[in-house]
C-alpha cells in the first residue's frame, strides 16, 4: 500500500490514535489484510510502538496479517448454527478447499475463516461468501456452492 | 456513505419542542394514512432471503402500473419473524405474506393493492395446526408478545428520521427538555426499576446516578451494541431497525446525567447496524437534536460511531472503554466502578442497547406504565432470540416473568418434527442449559440465576433429543478459550484445561476422574479470575454436568453418544426395508464410501466413512440412520 | 495513612499502595510471580490471591491490583485462600515444567507434579518482560499477541525487534527463565526474541561489553554529565 493512501486514511482520523482500529479497518478494506509495511508507517506517523500496533492487530479478530483469498468465506459458529449443524459445515469446507479455518487455500482462491456468531441466528447455520448470507447452509449446499464460485473464478 | 431514503419536508435546526411539533404535523399531513403502504423487511435476516430483490421488483412494479403516486414501498426495520424471510406486509390493511419472492411482487400489485384479494399462498401456515393467517397479530408467534420496545420496527424506515418523528419520536425529549430536571428523569428510570438488559440486570437508574454524582465536569454515555453472545442478535435488530430509538434514549441518558459527549460501540460484523446507526446521527445532528443548544434549550450533546473489531471480552464494559481508548479491550480490575472513573478517567455510563431502547418508552409513558409489564422485581419486557431446534425462530419480545412454556411452545410453536424437547441454553457463554422440569419456571434476572444459568443478553437456543450436551459444553469452552482474553492464568488455562477433557470425553476417551477434574478446575476458573467472563466460563460445563450427568456418563461408560452428535462415538448405516437403491448416496459421497448394486440396498463402509452427514442429508428416503 | 488488617492485625501504610507491596514490607508472605515493586501490577498470574471480606461474601482478589484504603481488611491463609493458590499452581507448573523456582514454589503450595499435560515452553505470560521493556528501558519491543489460551509474548511479527537494545532487563526479570541470552565474540543474542547486536568493545582491554545499541540510547538519553569514559571502558577497566 503507498504511503500516500495510508496518509489520507490518517488526515482523515486527524491522526488520532485512539481512532486507530478504524484505520486498521480502512487498510483492510483496501488491501485484504494488514501489510508489516502499513503498520510500520502507521506507528511511525502516529509516533506508537509496532508492537503497540502488533497487539491490537493480533488481539482482534477481524483483522489478518497475512493476504486473503480472492473469495473469503466466514462460517459462523454462534450457538444456533452450533445445535443446526455447523461443525459438519465447517468440515466440508475444509475438506473440500484442503485448508483448516484461518487458511488461504493453496491457489488463494479461497479464505476460510470461522466467526463467532454473526447474528443471523434464525438463519442457521450461516455461511458468509464475500459479504452473501446464505443461511440453512449445509454439507450439500456448500458443494454446490463452491462449484458455483469456482466457475466465476 | 450511507443511502438516505424518503424527502424530508424540512431542512435545518429545530430550535424548540413547538418546532419539532409543527414538523410531525407537517408530515403527517403530507401522508395519507388511507393510502397503501407496502413494507418490506430490510432486517439482516430477511437480506440472506434476497430481500433487495423482492424491494426492486415491487418497486418495478409500482412505477411500471403508474402506481408510484397511489401506493407507498418502504423498506423497514426487522419484525421479528426472521425464520420466514423475507416478510412484506400491506398497510393499511395489515396483510402479512411470508417467504416472497420477486416473482410475487405482481400478483401483490394486482390482486392485494388493486383488487383488495389477499393472495392465500403467501400467508404463513402454522407448521402445528395448517392453519393459515392473514394478519400478523393472529399468529401464534406474535400473538403471546408484548412488543413496546420493539413494536416499531415493522412500520419505520430506520434510514428516514421523519418516519420516527411522525410516529411521536423525540417528542419526549422534548417533552424531558422543557418540563423535567435530570433529577427527575433519573428518578423515574429508578421507579421504574429498569434493569440493565446486557446481562448481570444492575438496575440503571442507580448506575446513571452514580456517574451524575460522580465529581468531575466530564462525563461520558456509552451505548454498548458489541453484542458478543452467540445466539442474541435483539441489539442489532434494534439498531438495524428503530436507531433513533436508541439515540433518543442516550440523549435522554446525557441529558439526566449531564453527560457532553456519547459513543456507539457497535461490531464491525454488523455492517447495515453500523449503516443505520452513523445516518442516524447525522441526520439528528442536522435535525438539531443533537449538537450544540439541542432544541433551543443549553443542552449540547454528541455522538461518535466506534466499531468494534471482535472480541467477545471487549463488550465488559472496562474493556469496552479501553477499546474506545484505542486500546486493546482487555478488561481491567474494578476497584474503582467505571461510572466514576471509566473512559480515560471520566465517569462513564454504559449500557447496552435494548437497556437505552426502554428509556423514552418510560419517560413518555410514565413509571407506574411501565411497572406494571412484568414481574415486580423484573419490570418491563425483554427481546429474546429465540433459535436452535424449534419451529418459529426469530426475536420475540414478552413480559419479565413469562414462563419458559410460552416461550418455546406458544411463540415458539415447538419443537421441529415432531421432536423431543431436551434443554433450552439462555445467558450465553456465561449462562447454563436448562431442562425440560423447569420449563414452567418464569423467565427473569433472579430465576435463571437460581437455576445456574443467567439472563445474559437474551439468547435462548432450544435443544432436541438430537443435541448432545456434551458436546454442547465442548462446544462453549471452546468459544471461550478462544475469546478469554488470557491474561488471567485461571481463565487462559482453566478454559483450556477443560476444553481438552470435554475433547476427550466426546472422542470416546473419557475416565469417570475427568468429571472430578472438570469440577475442579471449575471451581478455580471461576473463583480465581477477575472478569465476568472467566469467573461465569464454568457454567455451561458445570448446568450440563448438574442436569445431564448420565450423558457424560453414557460417553464415558458405554462409548455411546446418545444424541448421536459425537462423531467418534456414532456409525451410519442404510435401513435396508427404507433404501430404494436409487443410487443418490453413492453418486454424492465424497469419500466413496458408500457402495450399492442395482436394485440392492446400499451399505456404508464404516472405515472410509468420515461422518459428514452427506448422505443422510441426500437421502430423499430417511434411510440413512446415525446409531 | 490508612489502617488495614492483614489476618486480623493492624498494620499501616500509605494510602493507595498496593496490598502486595504493604504485606511484604511488613513481612507477610505471599507468593507472586507477575509483580514487581518497579513495575505497573498486573494481576495475571492469580498467585498472590487474599480473601477480602464483603458485605455479603468474601471474595477472592489479588493483592497485587488492590489499593489500600481505611479498614480494608484482608486474610492471606484461610483454606479457601490455600486452596485456589494451589489449583492455579497446577495450571502454571505445565507451563513452565523444568523452571527451577516454579518448581519449588509449586512443591511450598502443594504440588508436587505435572497433574496436566505440559506443553509448555517455559512462559507463564506474566508479562514482566513485557513491562519491564515498555516501563524501564522504555524500547517497548515486544508485546502479548493474540488472546485467549493462543496468547504469548513475541516481537511483532515475531521477527527480530529492531528496537530492542539488546539491555537484557527482560532476561533478568523472567520468573521461569525461559529468555536467554548469548554472548560469543562480539555479539550478543537475545534468544527467545531472535535478536542478535554487535557489542562495543572496551578502548582499554578490548573485551567487548555493551551492545552498540544501548551505547546509542545511553548517549541520547543522558544529558548532563555526558556519559564519556563509562562507554568507553568495561565494568572491569573503569
Amino acid at each position: 500500500m503507498e504511503t500516500r493512501e495510508i496518509d489520507k486514511i490518517i488526515a482523515r482520523y486527524n491522526a488520532d490514535p485512539q481512532e486507530i482500529m478504524a484505520m486498521f479497518m480502512e487498510i483492510q478494506d483496501k488491501e485484504g489484510y494488514l501489510p508489516k509495511s502499513a503498520l510500520s508507517y502507521l506507528a511511525d506517523k502516529l509516533h506508537l510502538r509496532l508492537a503497540q500496533l502488533y497487539r491490537l492487530a493480533t488481539f482482534y479478530e477481524a483483522f489478518n496479517l497475512k493476504p486473503q483469498g480472492d473469495h473469503q468465506i466466514h462460517v459462523c459458529m454462534g450457538t444456533a448454527c452450533h445445535v443446526r449443524g455447523a461443525p459438519q459445515v465447517l468440515d466440508k469446507l475444509q475438506q473440500t478447499l484442503g485448508i483448516t479455518a484461518g487458511e488461504v487455500s493453496s491457489d488463494g482462491s479461497f479464505g476460510l475463516k470461522t466467526v463467532n456468531c454473526l447474528g443471523a441466528c434464525a438463519l442457521g447455520p450461516v455461511v458468509v461468501i464475500d459479504g452473501e448470507y446464505c443461511g440453512h447452509s449445509s454439507p450439500l449446499k456448500m458443494e454446490k456452492i463452491l462449484k458455483k464460485y469456482k466457475k466465476h473464478t | 456513505m450511507p443511502v438516505e431514503r424518503g424527502d424530508s419536508p424540512f431542512v435545518g435546526k429545530l430550535k424548540s419542542a413547538a418546532d419539532l411539533e409543527k414538523l410531525k404535523l407537517t408530515i403527517l399531513s403530507e401522508r395519507d394514512p388511507g393510502k397503501p403502504c407496502i413494507t418490506v423487511c430490510m432486517g439482516t435476516g430477511c437480506h440472506a432471503y434476497e430481500n433487495e430483490k423482492v424491494f426492486a421488483a415491487l418497486e418495478k412494479e409500482i412505477e411500471s402500473r403508474g402506481l408510484s403516486k397511489k401506493v407507498e414501498l418502504r423498506g423497514t426495520g426487522c419484525h421479528g419473524f426472521c425464520e420466514q424471510g423475507p416478510i412484506v406486509v400491506v398497510f393499511p390493511e395489515e396483510i402479512f405474506y411470508c417467504r416472497v419472492k420477486p416473482e410475487d411482487a405482481a400478483e401483490i400489485l394486482s390482486s392485494t393493492i388493486s383488487e383488495n384479494k389477499v393472495i392465500e399462498r403467501l400467508l404463513f401456515k402454522d407448521p402445528l395446526t395448517g392453519r393459515k393467517f392473514t394478519h400478523e397479530s393472529e399468529i401464534p408467534f406474535y400473538r403471546y408478545q408484548k412488543r413496546v420496545v420493539f413494536g416499531r420496527n415493522k412500520s419505520i424506515d430506520p434510514k428516514n428520521i421523519d418516519d420516527y418523528i411522525a410516529e411521536g419520536g423525540y417528542q419526549t425529549l422534548a417533552k424531558a427538555l422543557v418540563s423535567l430536571t435530570p433529577e427527575e428523569v433519573i428518578r423515574e428510570i429508578k421507579r421504574a426499576n429498569l434493569r440493565g438488559r446486557g446481562g448481570g440486570g444492575f438496575p440503571a437508574g442507580e448506575k446513571w446516578e452514580t456517574t451524575r454524582r460522580a465529581p468531575g465536569e466530564k462525563k461520558y454515555v456509552i451505548v454498548n451494541a458489541d453484542e458478543g453472545d452467540p445466539g442474541a442478535y435483539m441489539d442489532r435488530s434494534l439498531l438495524e431497525g428503530n436507531p433513533h430509538l436508541v439515540l433518543e434514549g442516550l440523549i435522554l441518558g446525557a441529558y439526566a446525567i449531564r453527560a457532553d459527549e456519547g459513543f456507539v460501540y457497535v461490531r464491525q460484523e454488523y455492517p447495515l447496524a453500523v449503516e443505520n446507526i452513523t445516518l442516524a446521527v447525522k441526520k439528528a445532528e442536522e435535525y438539531g437534536l443533537l449538537g450544540e443548544n439541542i432544541l433551543g434549550t443549553d443542552f449540547c450533546f454528541k455522538v461518535k460511531i466506534r466499531r468494534g473489531a471482535g472480541a467477545f471480552v471487549s463488550g465488559e464494559s472496562s474493556a469496552l472503554m479501553s477499546s474506545l481508548e484505542g486500546k486493546v479491550g482487555e478488561p481491567r480490575p474494578k476497584h474503582i466502578n467505571t461510572a466514576i472513573s471509566g473512559l480515560w478517567g471520566k465517569p462513564s455510563n454504559l449500557n447496552n442497547v435494548e437497556t437505552w431502547a426502554n428509556v423514552p418508552l418510560i419517560i413518555d409513558r410514565g413509571w407506574e406504565w411501565y411497572s406494571g409489564i412484568g414481574t415486580e422485581n423484573n419490570t418491563g419486557t425483554k427481546i429474546f432470540s429465540l433459535v436452535g431446534k424449534v419451529n418459529n425462530t426469530g426475536l420475540i419480545e414478552v413480559p419479565l416473568g413469562t414462563s419458559l412454556r410460552t416461550i418455546i411452545y406458544q411463540i415458539g410453536g415447538g419443537i421441529p418434527g415432531g421432536k423431543k424437547f431436551k434443554a433450552v441454553q439462555t445467558g450465553g457463554p456465561s449462562g447454563g442449559c436448562i431442562p425440560e422440569k423447569f420449563l414452567d419456571m418464569p423467565v427473569d434476572f433472579d430465576s435463571l440465576g437460581e437455576l445456574g444459568s443467567m439472563m445474559g443478553s437474551g439468547g435462548m437456543i432450544v435443544m432436541d433429543e438430537n443435541s448432545c450436551m456434551v458436546d454442547v459444553a465442548r462446544y462453549f469452552m471452546s468459544f471461550l478459550k478462544s475469546e478469554s482474553c488470557g491474561k488471567c492464568t485461571s481463565c487462559r488455562e482453566g478454559t483450556g484445561l477443560m476444553y481438552d477433557i470435554l475433547d476427550r470425553i466426546t472422542a470416546g476417551r473419557g475416565s469417570k476422574e475427568d468429571l472430578e477434574r472438570l469440577e475442579e478446575l471449575a471451581w478455580t476458573t471461576g473463583n480465581t479470575s477477575m472478569c465476568a467472563l472467566g469467573k461465569t466460563a464454568a457454567n455451561p460445563v458445570l448446568s450440563t454436568l448438574k442436569y445431564f450427568r448420565q450423558e457424560y456418563l453414557a460417553h464415558i461408560l458405554d462409548k455411546k453418544c446418545p444424541a448421536g452428535v459425537c462423531k467418534a462415538l456414532i456409525r451410519y448405516t442404510i435401513d435396508p426395508e427404507k433404501c430404494t437403491a436409487c443410487g443418490r448416496c453413492i453418486r454424492l459421497c465424497p469419500q466413496q464410501a458408500i457402495r450399492g448394486e442395482k436394485d440392492k440396498p446400499a451399505v456404508i463402509d464404516s472405515d472410509r466413512c468420515v461422518r459428514c452427514g452427506i448422505c443422510r442429508e441426500a437421502c430423499r428416503f430417511e434411510a440413512v440412520l446415525v446409531e | 495513612m490508612v489502617t488495614v488488617i492483614i489476618n486480623g492485625k493492624k498494620y499501616q501504610a500509605e494510602e493507595g499502595r498496593k496490598l502486595l507491596q504493604v504485606a511484604l514490607d511488613n513481612g507477610i508472605e505471599i507468593p507472586h510471580l507477575c509483580y514487581h515493586e518497579n513495575l505497573s501490577s498486573y494481576g495475571g498470574c492469580r498467585l498472590c490471591l487474599v480473601e477480602l471480606a464483603g458485605r455479603k461474601k468474601s471474595s477472592l482478589v489479588t493483592s497485587c491490583t488492590l489499593p489500600v484504603s481505611e479498614g480494608l481488611e484482608v486474610k492471606t491463609d484461610t483454606p479457601q485462600v490455600k486452596k485456589a493458590r494451589r489449583l492455579v499452581m497446577e495450571m502454571i507448573l505445565p507451563q513452565a515444567p523444568d523452571s527451577l523456582r516454579i518448581r519449588v514454589l509449586a512443591r511450598e503450595l502443594g504440588v508436587s507434579a505435572v497433574s496436566f499435560p505440559s506443553e509448555g515452553d517455559g512462559c507463564i505470560r506474566c508479562g514482566l518482560c513485557v513491562r519491564a521493556c515498555e516501563e524501564l528501558v522504555g524500547a517497548g519491543a515486544i508485546s502479548f499477541a493474540s488472546r485467549g489460551s493462543a496468547r504469548t509474548v513475541e516481537p511483532p511479527f515475531a521477527e527480530e525487534p529492531e528496537s530492542c537494545i539488546g539491555c537484557g532487563t527482560c532476561v533478568v526479570i523472567c520468573p521461569t527463565d525461559c529468555i536467554k541470552m548469548e554472548e560469543r565474540d562480539d555479539e550478543r543474542k537475545i534468544i527467545r526474541w531472535k535478536r542478535t547486536l554487535k557489542m562495543k568493545s572496551c578502548v582499554r582491554c578490548g573485551r567487548p561489553f555493551l551492545p552498540l545499541a544501548m551505547v546509542d540510547v545511553i548517549t541520547r538519553r543522558s544529558t548532563s554529565p555526558p556519559p564519556g569514559e563509562r562507554l568507553e571502558l568495561c565494568p572491569d577497566c573503569r
